[in-house]
């Protein structure tokens, strides 16, 4: 007995000894740690290529004004102040996204999105779920389907299979907080996770009274809530002192990829989305810095401010994916919660506009440089077949392999098939 | 005043533990105390399904796990180290019931209740246009004042106005979002009306007829049609400092709408509902329909779906699951697990006026709900987490919610000591404090209370986050302090005792102390040995568990 309890007070508590000192080696050796991680990154890299698929959501939280971004209607009253430039895809978009045109031969716009919810709230849920909000049930959103599907299979993978970078993303709704995102800031702090101020030695010491007090708790058969609590607190400890953590320094790049990301906030939020999916996570959602909302002087604000961070930012991130070999296993999607009035306001501004918008798709092995769908000339309605978020997820899951018969079940017993029955665009997969 | 914890209380406790009595059916000696004959009656319905199914009981629960749990339940927070000490050290054979008549008089009670009603009414995350005060206010008086539950529901129900100088009207303005003269304006009230306060999930039959029961479509465009004359009214004002105009209040008003409401049919075919409760129509026009509905549900339905509907729920509350699961899909589809038990109980909720802490009482006061919660061979079939029906024959494991969590961090380890002030000021330091484990905990307003759904940001956040990095750095005033401090704590033994009561309510067991304080020389000083013992508990799967 004395001799099995002395056995679980060194090896217990959710670390391996080895794991441990592992760390404990690299501590406070940054540049060795840093060097030491990049080449685990490639080799990471390596496997990745072969077959983890992921995808990257780059939110544009308010409703970006897509008619002057990926739909412009020059001629028209509704038209605007930009003119379209031609690019490497078989269609145009604005003058102002000069970088992002040179790389639309991997990517593609969908233009006939027509989706209904033109309120803040409404359309977050609706974009992020495929489902409008239900009083009975709360959906999960698209990236906790992903990290439920095939984050619970990356085995390798020590931290959350779904990370949201500068902003909290929406609910795991039944599919609980184990697939909630996880939030980080910008800069990649994680709250809470810091080591600051306390040694390995300490943290052991803790990790084994903790130890004692729930072995005896799970000894004492209450059920199994005992043991899943005691899982997540092998994995967060697991997490604080893991080496993936580092996916999370963006600043650990080399100046000239910081470059060719724009060396700008959301730049550096796209490097550490890349990071992490190097790193076998398969779903990152990225807050774009500065919000969308553009009820007044859009004309400005988007020439000056939003789309030319927008477009360094997401050039550079399709020219490294392609680059590195990732571009065919990682889907990029850009959207908001709807796009915006093509009547232009007194204050030249546009409002909230669901019926006719459109969303930026492409890599994970999509069909690139297509423009699905069309609106008629003055952007008011969609004149082709329209699509529904649950189209758009159902494209993104059929290019992350995830089968579109899966079926969850919510809390009170009710299946619902994910992506809400929506179908793949056939012009991307074909 | 601080805990007095000597070794007579550890061998009163110690002799308590070996004389716990055994229900079973031939011998029911134990008893809280009271002497209700209903808590016979709702003793001897359960202890029938356990002879029906062959299971034993587990045994009753040690007054340490008991009154912790019962704190929870009614208070929302676990007991400081003083309320356990007092308990333990009671001799008397009615102090369980006792106990639950105090707390039933402590205004946490009512600030806990107010906690659960307004996260059933209208979610945790406040929707725009919703006054979260507003509701609280409405309730807290309510609860306050013990008010009929059904007059309750009749306010929630028939609720105009301003939605702070009459709180109750939140619940309905929480559900109305978007155009008011949408077809779909008034679906999420009626889903919601329904569900929570009748405890019928009519929202299947928006769209169809009910798959699994007699409920045909319009059976939900009728309670819809009772909504119809129901709109928001958001006012603004001009803010002279931006110059813009900003959000004033909301009212709840009433909408000029009469006759029928016209809904699709699968196969195309229109058709029209006119506001029916539960068979009785009405189809007149010029009547105020929302008054209508309150009247119905709140003393007018023979039978009795509102008691029906919040029995259910706080047996649910209590006991981890209630006679139908969900708890809130009552119907002809869905048979109770003890039938009969609903209906007296509910039928004894109406004689006694809706009497929501005669409720709670009965509930507290009866043999299932003094059991341990572990359970052994003879029963570990009633697993209703495996799906099973529960039996109720040992407490089922609750986690905490958001809410009582951080009230019982508060508890054990006093960094509220400094949160002194009038409600309204301490009300809303808590709830600064609170946000971190809202967003983190908060999850779903839905969960059964017994699902464990951790997360990371969780652990991180009991790890290491800074209220728990405060109760452990052993300042002045913090709870850790008083018992390094105190030298009535003779030696280690007293003071490990003492973290374990204030944490766990529980003493510690002889093998426990025996480990801990191993490992407590293994730290480089004795102050750092008992702030990494503190952390351990508050951290533990026991600390987290309502059990």
């Amino acid at each position: 007995m004395s001799q099995q309890t002395r056995k679980d007070r060194t090896t217990h508590a959710g670390m391996t000894r080895r794991h441990f000192m592992n760390h404990l080696a690299l501590g406070g050796a940054s540049t060795l740690g840093a060097a030491h991680f990049l080449s685990t990154l490639e080799a990471n890299a390596a496997q990745v290529q072969k077959n983890q698929k992921s995808c990257i959501l780059v939110w544009l939280q308010g409703g970006a004004p897509t008619i002057d971004m990926w739909d412009l209607k020059p001629g028209s009253k509704n038209g605007g102040e930009f003119q379209p430039i031609s690019t490497r895809g078989d269609f145009e978009i604005c003058e102002h996204l000069p970088e992002i045109a040179k790389e639309m031969d991997s990517m593609s716009v969908v233009r006939s999105l027509s989706t209904r919810e033109a309120d803040h709230e409404r359309g977050r849920y609706y974009m992020h779920t495929s489902f409008v909000p239900n009083p009975t049930v709360v959906h999960p959103t698209f990236g906790s389907v992903v990290s439920y599907e095939l984050g619970s299979k990356r085995k390798e993978l020590e931290i959350p299979s779904f990370v949201s970078i500068g902003g909290g993303s929406m609910s795991p709704g039944f599919l609980g907080m184990t697939h909630a995102p996880f939030v980080v800031d910008r800069r990649g702090q994680i709250q809470n996770a810091g080591m600051d101020g306390m040694d390995q030695q300490r943290l052991r010491q803790r990790l084994q009274m903790l130890g004692t007090i729930e072995d005896g708790f799970i000894r004492s058969e209450r059920g199994d809530i005992g043991q899943a609590h005691k899982d997540v607190y092998t994995k967060a400890v697991n997490l604080m002192t893991s080496e993936q953590m580092r996916a999370f320094k963006a600043d650990d790049e080399p100046a000239e990829v910081r470059e060719m990301y724009g060396s700008h906030e959301f730049g550096n939020t796209l490097i550490m989305a890349r990071r992490l999916v190097q790193t076998g996570v398969p779903f990152v959602e990225v807050q774009f810095p500065g919000g969308w909302d553009l009820h007044n002087d859009v004309f400005n604000t988007l020439r000056t401010q939003r789309l030319p961070m927008l477009d360094t930012g997401l050039a550079g991130l399709v020219r490294d994916l392609k680059q590195r070999g990732m571009l065919d296993d990682t889907c990029i999607v850009v959207m908001g919660e709807f796009g915006r009035t093509p009547r232009i306001n007194q204050n030249v501004g546009r409002d909230h506009w669901a019926t006719s918008w459109s969303a930026l798709i492409g890599g994970g092995g999509l069909a690139g440089g297509r423009a699905i769908g069309e609106t008629d000339a003055d952007g008011l309605r969609v004149i082709s077949e329209s699509y529904l978020p649950g189209d758009l997820w159902a494209t993104v899951a059929h290019a992350l392999r995830i089968p579109l018969d899966t079926v969850h079940t919510s809390k009170r017993g009710r299946p619902m098939k994910i992506v809400n029955g929506g179908q793949p665009i056939q012009g991307l997969i074909g | 005043m601080l805990p007095k914890i000597n070794n007579m209380v550890v061998l009163a406790a110690l002799a308590g533990a070996l004389s716990l009595p055994r229900i079973c059916a031939a011998d029911t000696e134990f008893s809280t105390g009271s002497s209700d004959p209903l808590i016979q009656y709702i003793n001897e319905q359960i202890t029938q399904t356990w002879e029906d199914n062959e299971v034993e009981p587990s045994e009753v629960a040690s007054d340490a796990e008991w009154l912790r749990r019962v704190y929870l339940d009614i208070i929302g927070r676990i007991p400081s180290a003083e309320e356990v000490d007092e308990f333990l050290n009671d001799s008397s054979e009615t102090k369980r019931s006792v106990t639950i008549d105090e707390l039933l008089a402590h205004p946490d009670y009512v600030r806990n209740f107010t906690e659960v009603w307004t996260n059933l009414l209208i979610g945790r995350n406040t929707p725009d246009g919703t006054s979260r005060p507003g509701m609280q206010k409405f309730l807290r008086e309510s609860f306050a004042r013990n008010r009929p539950w059904n007059e309750i529901v009749y306010d929630l129900v028939t609720a105009e106005g301003h939605f702070e100088e009459n709180g109750a009207v939140n619940f309905i303005l929480a559900q109305l979002q978007g155009n008011a003269n949408s077809e779909d304006y008034h679906v999420e009230a009626t889903a919601k009306l329904t569900r929570v306060l009748l405890g019928m999930q009519v929202q299947c039959t928006q769209c169809h007829d009910h798959p699994f029961n007699d409920w045909k479509q319009n059976q939900f465009w009728e309670f819809n049609s009772f909504l119809r004359q129901t709109r928001r009214i958001d006012h603004e004002r001009y803010d002279a400092a931006s110059g813009q105009m900003v959000d004033d209040y909301s009212e709840l008003s009433y909408r000029d709408f009469d006759g029928p409401v016209y809904y699709e049919m699968r196969n195309g075919l229109v058709q029209v509902a006119f506001p029916n409760y539960l068979g009785e129509s009405f189809e007149e026009r010029g009547i105020n329909r929302r008054e209508k509905l309150g009247k119905m549900m709140a003393y007018e339905d023979e039978s009795q779906t509102v008691a029906r509907a919040m029995v259910n729920r706080t047996w649910a509350h209590f006991m981890g699951y209630g006679f139908t699961r969900p708890v809130d899909d009552m119907g002809p589809h869905n048979t109770p697990s003890h039938p009969e038990l609903l209906d007296r109980l509910s039928d004894e909720f109406v004689k006694s006026g809706y009497d929501v802490k005669q409720l709670i009482r009965w509930i507290c006061n009866t043999n299932a709900y003094n059991l341990t919660s572990q359970f052994g061979e003879a029963n570990e079939f009633d697993n209703p987490a495996a799906g099973e029906v529960p039996l109720f024959s040992h407490m089922y494991v609750k986690t905490m919610t958001a809410e009582q969590l951080y009230d019982s961090l508060l508890v054990a380890t006093n960094a509220h000591a400094s949160g002194a002030g009038n409600y309204e000021r301490s009300e809303q330091q808590r709830m600064r404090w609170m946000q971190d484990y809202l967003r983190i905990f908060g999850g779903n307003e839905d969960d059964e209370p017994t699902l464990f759904s951790g997360s990371i940001p969780q652990a991180l956040l009991m790890m290491n986050g800074p209220l728990v990095q405060k109760a452990i750095d052993a300042e002045k005033g913090s709870y850790l302090h008083s018992v390094l401090s105190n030298t009535s704590f003779r030696n280690d033994s007293a003071r490990i005792q003492a973290l374990f009561v204030s944490s766990l309510g529980r003493l510690p067991s002889r093998n426990e102390i025996t480990q801990i304080k191993k490992l407590m020389q293994l730290s480089r000083d004795p102050l750092t040995a008992y702030q990494d013992l503190y952390w351990a508990l508050l951290n533990s799967n026991e600390f987290i568990v309502n059990h």
